[in-house]
């Protein structure tokens, strides 16, 4: 097949795993080719797509309960609409279309649901041991070429965990042993078999990258990097070959165009292609880094090369240098209270994401962690309350907003998601009390309209294929173990 | 409540230990080495919710009086002695300084840097010798960070070794130093499950022959330790002396054996091997003790838990449940709480929301409560002297800005009677970035 004979992205399908995967996937490319089909001029960005589809929903009103939109309000007695899996009425004094469930809210509150940016579920999977350890490709410190999608378990008994915490969505990124450790991608937290039944539709990939410690403890000895300045000099001879690579693609897409018929193909490069597409600003960087001098250095370097951080991950410094964030436009994502594990952890104070966000920079939570992410509304909580003892005003209306909102916008799916409001994707948590309390329990979860997670119903309470049969040892299992 | 069971350990190598073991109405004059200071005046908190932990119970406008480092009464309305500082604290709940069982606090600075983190024995030792009572600095940063939070005493322990014997506990205190231990030789960490295939030996009855070999040894060793270094003596044992010495008070019975153990099964095995022998077990982790439960109440062996830990993140722990401190406590056994993470000193801070979310889960408040303030000093048997609001108690006390199982703070701790300073590096750090427009000057400046 000639590559002018391929759709958009068909210049670099040439290579036989593409095509095979094209021929998978591209209905339309069993069917004989139009003859006038463009040229194409852009790197492949769709293998593996979702195949996510809501579930089945009732329309479903949650009338008079605390609602937390996400967009800086709070109403009482306030009542969600949700149908056909999107928002489609906050406010109060909503009128229940016939047929509609009905759920009393008193009492109870309602939030969008948590978006943890940051989480190693499936890919560091329980239980852990030898065979299940499929977080980090650590044979070399530079491996754009690898997908933690293509490590996840579906089967992880830790997302039914997160469910029943309120987890809707969350982004699994290859771990941060290396300087560029691959993509990541971000899965809505439904109950599947296949991870692309997961896969949230529509939300970018992003690209893990890590800055300090790490990734010189697992090269020193294994030809390095040893030094912060040998993990800056790899990120920057990784990119300056992705910038070559781009080039040549740029040129022959450019003969193509011009009708050379015997322009050379460049090879393909599945590592590059991805950096590629990184450098077209296709793909966003989350970047695993500590330090605020990391930091800036990393601003820097994107700088020069003309990628976007979208946010930096584990930023435990991020409070000295937030009006540096707020300048350049990057997240910080940070921990209420994890400190003093390694030598960069050492600043990490329980404050930060409060100054950060009264800096006016974007702060939000993690877990990077599957305990932690069964409890993010408390560690928001811990955060709101470290802000208020040092005399910042911060709503719960606000803070709620660093597990919902902000870590959507950072993954680029806030269109989609994070805040409840109208034509919103019905991605919601009713509680049975204030978030954030640890009392207060996860009572209902929606996910895209559809109740996938109820306390009080154990019928609701989803249990992977693990954790079946294993009722000796398990008692119940599930999402409300 | 099974606090008869757990007696102070009154060791012949645990000459701190002794003092506690008096009784709890007769103050006596604290062990530790440096001198308090020479009269600490008398602090009166007035109006607290008080929760004594005690017989007393709660006193919904209570008072709590505190001379030469001790309480002295609790009540309500307490005349101030002349001259006593008096403190209001305006109807906010009053506790107990919290005790964290199991923690590296004081034997740990940066968990991975190494030179900072004396927490567990070369793996090629198998050692109940390795004592944390010889690396406890009381200038570690991670003890105002603890206490500010109200944590005032911890059972600082190694942690999994990667064999079987990891070393030697220690009650400290997190008061002014420099002496923090409280007691020492506590108990002796053993860790009895593969942990994900990270112990030395290979398998579980790997791990059990060389468990029941080096207890073997020790009771040799200890039946004619006169005659050990004669030639002749006795005879090759694998161990080596200090270990066998370290052993002494546990295969007598006095100084109980820490036994991380999560598996059902394995508990029960445990169990059955420390009743046999008349040691005195306490189950550290314990994911599947809620399995167990009735046979450890019935055993008077109580269990160390951080009950947040629900996955299964081993075979061994398939049974893991938010409800298990819960399921636990309703059956009668002692339980504690401890912050087991990856970096389980630093998170010491952590321990009032681990009990908070087992009263999510079906424990009692109270019982919550109890199990980081009472419960951990009759296990660790402190109770002498800490664990409850009472007269004759060290003055370990804490006023609490609100719920202290809901992510509260504390607005004032006390530590053997010191008011201690809400400061910490971490306080620091926030004081000195918290206007980063202010740029005349360097931060270095502040």
């Amino acid at each position: 097949m000639e590559p002018k004979n391929l759709p958009l992205w068909g210049a670099a399908a040439i290579v036989v795993v593409t095509l095979i995967a094209a021929w998978a996937f591209l209905p339309s490319l069993h069917k004989s080719a139009p003859k006038d089909v463009q040229v194409a001029d852009q790197f492949p960005n769709d293998q593996f797509p979702s195949t996510y589809k809501p579930y089945p929903s009732k329309p479903t009103l949650i009338r008079g309960a605390t609602v937390l939109t996400a967009t800086d309000k709070e109403i009482d007695g306030g009542d969600v609409l949700m149908r056909n899996g999107k928002i489609v009425a906050v406010g109060t004094n909503i009128a229940a279309p016939a047929g509609a469930v009905v759920i009393d809210g008193k009492g109870k509150f309602v939030t969008p649901g948590i978006i943890d940016i940051h989480s190693h579920l499936g890919v560091y999977p329980s239980p852990s041991n030898e065979a299940t350890s499929d977080g980090n490709e650590a044979t070399r410190p530079t491996t754009p070429d690898v997908r933690s999608e293509n490590s996840v378990w579906p089967e992880d008994p830790g997302f039914t965990r997160a469910l029943a915490g309120g987890v809707t969505a969350m982004e699994i990124l290859p771990g941060s042993a290396n300087l560029i450790g691959g993509r990541s991608v971000v899965l809505k937290n439904v109950p599947a078999i296949t991870t692309q039944a997961m896969k949230f539709p529509g939300a970018p990939y992003d690209l893990k990258m890590a800055c300090g410690e790490n990734p010189k403890r697992v090269y020193e000895n294994k030809g390095g990097p040893s030094t912060l300045m040998g993990d800056v000099a790899g990120y920057r001879e990784a990119f300056e070959k992705a910038r070559e690579y781009r080039e040549k693609w740029r040129k022959y897409w450019k003969a193509k165009k011009a009708g050379k018929t015997d322009a050379d193909e460049p090879d393909r490069d599945i590592g590059l292609e991805t950096l590629a597409l990184v450098l077209d600003k296709k793909i966003p960087v989350q970047m695993h880094c500590y330090r605020s001098d990391q930091m800036a250095t990393m601003i820097d370097v994107s700088k020069e090369f003309g990628f976007r951080i979208a946010a930096f991950h584990h930023a435990v410094e991020a409070y000295k240098i937030a009006d540096l964030l707020k300048k350049n436009d990057i997240c910080a994502v940070m921990w209420a209270d994890w400190w003093g594990f390694k030598m960069e952890a050492y600043d990490a104070i329980p404050e930060n994401i409060a100054m950060v966000d009264h800096a006016g920079a974007c702060a939000m939570i993690h877990s990077d962690d599957p305990i932690g992410i069964q409890r993010l509304n408390q560690e928001v909580a811990k955060a709101m309350l470290s802000g208020r003892r040092m005399g910042y005003d911060i709503p719960r209306a606000h803070a709620v907003e660093w597990m919902t909102r902000n870590p959507a916008k950072a993954l680029g799916i806030l269109n989609q998601t994070g805040t409840l409001e109208n034509g919103k994707d019905a991605d919601v948590v009713v509680w049975d009390g204030d978030p954030f309390s640890v009392y207060t329990h996860a009572e209902k979860v929606f996910i895209d309209g559809a109740l996938l997670f109820d306390r009080d119903n154990p019928a609701l309470s989803p249990r992977s294929d693990f954790e079946i049969g294993q009722e000796d040892n398990a008692n119940t299992g599930g999402a409300g173990q | 409540m099974k606090t008869t069971l757990f007696l102070a350990a009154v060791s012949a190598f645990a000459l701190s230990a002794t003092a506690f073991a008096q009784p709890a109405a007769a103050p006596t004059t604290p062990v530790a080495t440096a001198p308090l200071p020479a009269a600490v005046p008398s602090i009166l908190i007035k109006h607290g919710h008080v929760y004594t932990v005690g017989a007393a119970g709660t006193l919904a406008d209570g008072d709590v009086l505190i001379q030469n480092g001790k309480i002295v009464q609790v009540g309500a309305n307490i005349t101030p002695p002349a001259g006593a500082t008096i403190i209001d604290a305006h109807g906010k709940p009053v506790t107990p300084g919290l005790m964290v069982s199991w923690t590296q606090l004081g034997i740990e600075e940066v968990q991975l840097v190494s030179e900072t983190n004396d927490s567990a024995p070369n793996q090629a030792l198998d050692s109940a010798a390795f004592d944390v009572a010889d690396a406890l600095n009381p200038s570690s940063t991670l003890i105002p960070v603890a206490r500010i939070a109200g944590v005032t005493r911890s059972l600082t322990a190694p942690v999994d070794c990667g064999d079987v014997f990891c070393g030697t506990a220690a009650v400290i205190h997190l008061g002014d130093g420099p002496d923090l231990i409280v007691k020492k030789q506590a108990g002796v960490l053993v860790e009895l499950e593969p942990n994900g295939g990270e112990h030395q030996a290979n398998s579980r009855p790997d791990i059990w022959v060389k468990f029941r070999e080096t207890l073997d040894d020790a009771r040799e060793y200890w039946a004619q330790r006169a005659g050990y270094h004669r030639p002749g003596g006795a005879r090759d044992q694998r161990s080596i002396r200090v270990d066998l010495d370290a052993l002494g008070p546990v295969i007598q019975g006095q100084e109980p054996l820490i036994v991380h153990v999560e598996r059902a099964s394995t508990i029960r095995q445990i169990l059955a091997y420390t009743q046999a022998n008349k040691l005195k077990l306490i189950v550290a982790g314990g994911g599947e003790a809620w399995m167990v439960a009735k046979e450890l109440a019935a055993a008077h062996v109580p269990v160390v838990i951080d009950n947040d830990l629900n996955l299964p993140a081993s075979f061994s722990d398939l049974g893991a449940t938010l409800k298990g401190a819960a399921r636990l406590d309703a059956a009668g056994v002692v339980v504690a709480f401890q912050p087991q993470n990856d970096g389980p000193a630093h998170y010491a801070r952590t321990i009032t929301q681990i009990a908070g979310n087992a009263v999510a889960y079906g424990m009692p408040w109270d019982h919550a409560l109890a199990a980081i303030t009472r419960n951990p000093a009759a296990i660790w048997g402190i109770d002498s002297s800490y664990g409850t609001l009472e007269a004759g108690k060290d003055a370990d006390v804490v006023i609490w800005d609100g719920d202290p199982l809901d992510l509260s703070a504390p607005t004032a701790v006390f530590i053997k009677g010191v008011n201690i300073p809400l400061v910490s590096r971490q306080t620091k750090l926030r004081d000195r970035y918290r206007d980063l427009n202010d740029k005349k000057m360097p931060f270095a400046y502040r």
